[in-house]
């Protein structure tokens, strides 16, 4: 009896209502299931198409050298990264603002589901399915792992740096869902903010580098300037790839490559991000019901 | 029945939550000069209404009162500009949870999780509102039954039609017993039969002891159920009282409905000039006359109309109703956009 009610609260603090809520209407969309087997499909023809590729050019068929497994080991490290930044804003930017448009999020508001539950709920719902979708392609990697030159702790760093990722686009996500009215809007602003991460810190990156080599000479390249590329997703995740990338970029201006950097530039991501994703959270959270200023002024 | 009697279990073993001592004393809703600006445009201003507990409450106005707007603010769904609002003596803004407990909201416009069964659409709520599964699978059937649902409990939410939604909401409403029901246009959209069922419904609800506050266009049939209406208009209210009280206060005092043979055109210049006449509207076969004279006059009137000569097939007297309030009050009131 004891027991069981322990059993109970446990069961209602791991999964809310909102949560299960989520879980049970996502996974009776048919939409879920051509979503995962549309994106298994992408990774493994990638897989496949590469490997093909390789072969041509290697001629060898029986075997496969370390060098080359490594190869598309990054190559469909970036598409996976491609298709999970690509799809983040689309799951998590509708989840507020597709309810208040299906008119249900007032209803849901008026229970007793506090804001947190709700904007955390509803992340973590959108988000499963896409962990479980990253996680239906490790057979495909196995394939490529088995071939050598990738460490398992690069695998798993590599799978929870998508993690990390998926949570910063959803906070975003969320957070446009939650502030913008239109989930067209909010999907909109999430794809903006995810090409920025990209391409936006990238161009800043090279364009002051270029700048700063305009004023000061050649060489000298300030230190600060390459940490603007530990903003930029790709950059982070290839420092995992290859470790010594960091140092090279750190130290590319000074010269010195005696010493590690302090950090490492998917370390610098994660806690650049991690601030912003907890704001953003943090923000939907507020935002989520109208702000109740104290009246009688 | 039994019903009734947990609602007043609840009451009282929540009157130590309450931040007023004296629980016969705290009205269920109290609004005070409450006031919603929406940028520059004022929905409220400085809205005064106070309910008493058990009573059922008409709310009447024209399209854009702002009668949703106030129904929200009570919801906790906006924050009001100024002023303020309680249900049962905790202010919507600084008790917000509270006050969530004690409402059952049913919006004016409402969509349903389509993939969800009848039940499973009352256990989610149920759930949210952290109603013990065990005590769900009690309640949710009763529910069921009240609204009349119950051979639908296993249809799929999408296959409802509008009135089965608007009714399975209204159980949604209800799922943790609420005290207080704010219930905006709950018969818009719905047949004559199902605004009936809903009616009934509703008188049961009251008959339970909730309190009740309703807003409606359709008025006759608010009559009959409401205890007291508030007319509002540009965001205020402009009258409050029982039905009776306000039809008074209005001096829509007997509606004539005069059948002529012929002439009805002149038949209406003539009405018009005569005394205690306050509003004429003509259709196809008479003329209704709102009148504000007693039976003598309206002997008067009578013979006025006879030695004129108009032919009369029949004259009667018509029960004054909401209708009529509703349009002697907002008379002319439609150009402010
Ligand atoms: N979110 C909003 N932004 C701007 N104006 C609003 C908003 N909500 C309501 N209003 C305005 O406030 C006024 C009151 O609206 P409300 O919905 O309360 O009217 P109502 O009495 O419920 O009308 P109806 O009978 O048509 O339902 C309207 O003029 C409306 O345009
Ligand atoms: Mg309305």
């Amino acid at each position: 009896m004891r027991n069981d009610t322990v059993s109970k609260d446990w069961r209602s603090k791991l999964i809310n209502p909102v949560l299960d809520k989520e879980f049970r209407l996502r996974m009776r969309t048919p939409r879920t299931m051509w979503t995962l087997l549309a994106y298994l499909f992408a990774i493994g023809l990638f897989a496949l198409s590469s490997i093909y590729l390789l072969n041509m050019s290697s001629g060898n068929a029986a075997s496969f050298n370390p060098s080359e497994s490594r190869m598309l080991f990054y190559f469909l490290s970036f598409v996976q990264l491609g298709l999970i930044s690509f799809m983040a804003p689309g799951l998590t930017a509708g989840v507020i603002s597709g309810e208040r448009e299906r008119q249900t999020l007032n209803l849901l508001l008026t229970t007793q589901q506090s804001s947190t539950t709700i904007i955390l709920s509803k992340l973590l719902s959108s988000l499963s399915f896409m962990i479980l979708i990253v996680i239906s392609t490790l057979p495909v990697y196995s394939m490529v792992f088995l071939f050598g030159g990738i460490s398992p702790a690069q695998l798993l760093l590599i799978f929870f740096f998508y993690l990390f990722l998926m949570i910063v686009i959803g906070a975003f996500g969320i957070l446009f869902s939650t502030i913008v009215k239109r989930t067209m809007i909010a999907v909109i602003l999430t794809y903006g903010v995810t090409l920025f991460l990209y391409a936006g810190t990238a161009l800043i990156g090279y364009v002051a580098i270029m700048v700063s080599m305009q004023v000061s000479g050649s060489s000298a390249s300030n230190e600060w300037i390459v940490h603007i590329f530990s903003w930029n997703p790709a950059v982070a995740m290839y420092s995992i790839l290859d470790p010594n990338i960091t140092r090279e970029i750190v130290y590319s201006g000074s010269g010195s490559t005696a010493s590690e950097p302090f950090l490492q530039l998917w370390q610098e991501f994660m806690l650049i991000y991690l601030v912003l994703a907890a704001l953003a959270i943090w923000l939907s959270i507020r935002y989520l019901r109208p702000r109740m200023k104290q009246s009688g002024k | 029945m039994n019903k009734a009697e947990q609602t007043e279990i609840k009451v009282e073993q929540e009157a130590g939550v309450s931040p007023e001592q004296d629980q016969g004393a705290v009205p269920m809703i109290e609004i005070k000069g409450l006031s919603k600006s929406f940028g520059s445009f004022h929905a409220l201003k400085s809205l005064d209404l106070t309910i008493a507990r058990g009573k059922v409450f008409g709310f009447v106005g024209p399209n854009g009162a702002g009668k949703s707007t106030t129904m929200s603010i009570l919801a906790t769904l906006l924050s009001p500009s100024s002023g303020y609002a309680k249900v049962d003596g905790f202010d919507v803004t600084k008790h917000p949870a509270e006050v969530r407990k004690r409402i059952g909201y049913m919006p004016d416009f409402f969509g349903v999780y389509d993939q969800f069964k009848a039940v499973e659409y009352l256990h989610f709520y149920g759930a949210s509102y952290g109603i013990p599964k065990k005590e769900r699978e009690e309640l949710i059937p009763q529910l069921l039954e009240l609204v009349n649902l119950s051979d639908k409990r296993d249809a799929y939410v999408d296959t409802l039609s509008r009135g089965m939604k608007q009714r399975l909401c209204l159980a949604r409403c209800l799922v943790h017993d609420p005290d207080l029901l704010i219930l905006d246009e709950p018969a818009s959209g719905l047949d004559p039969r199902a605004r009936i069922e809903m009616r009934e419904i509703l008188l049961e609800l009251k008959a339970m002891g909730k309190t009740i506050i309703i807003s409606s266009h359709i008025l006759p049939e608010l009559a009959e159920m409401v205890d007291e209406i508030g007319v509002i208009e540009h965001g205020q209210m402009i009258a409050q009282g029982n039905v009776s009280e306000i039809q008074n206060r209005l001096r829509v005092k007997r509606i004539l409905y005069i059948r002529l043979l012929e002439r009805l055109e002149e038949a209406e210049q003539f009405l018009q000039e005569q005394p205690h006449v306050t509003r004429l509207m003509r259709d196809e076969r008479g003329i209704h006359v709102h009148f504000s004279g007693q039976d003598l006059e309206q002997a008067e009137l009578i013979s006025e109309l006879i030695a004129a000569g108009y032919r009369i097939i029949s004259f009667s007297e018509g029960q004054t109703n909401l209708e009529d309030v509703f349009l002697e009050i907002t008379r002319g009131g439609d150009g402010f956009e």
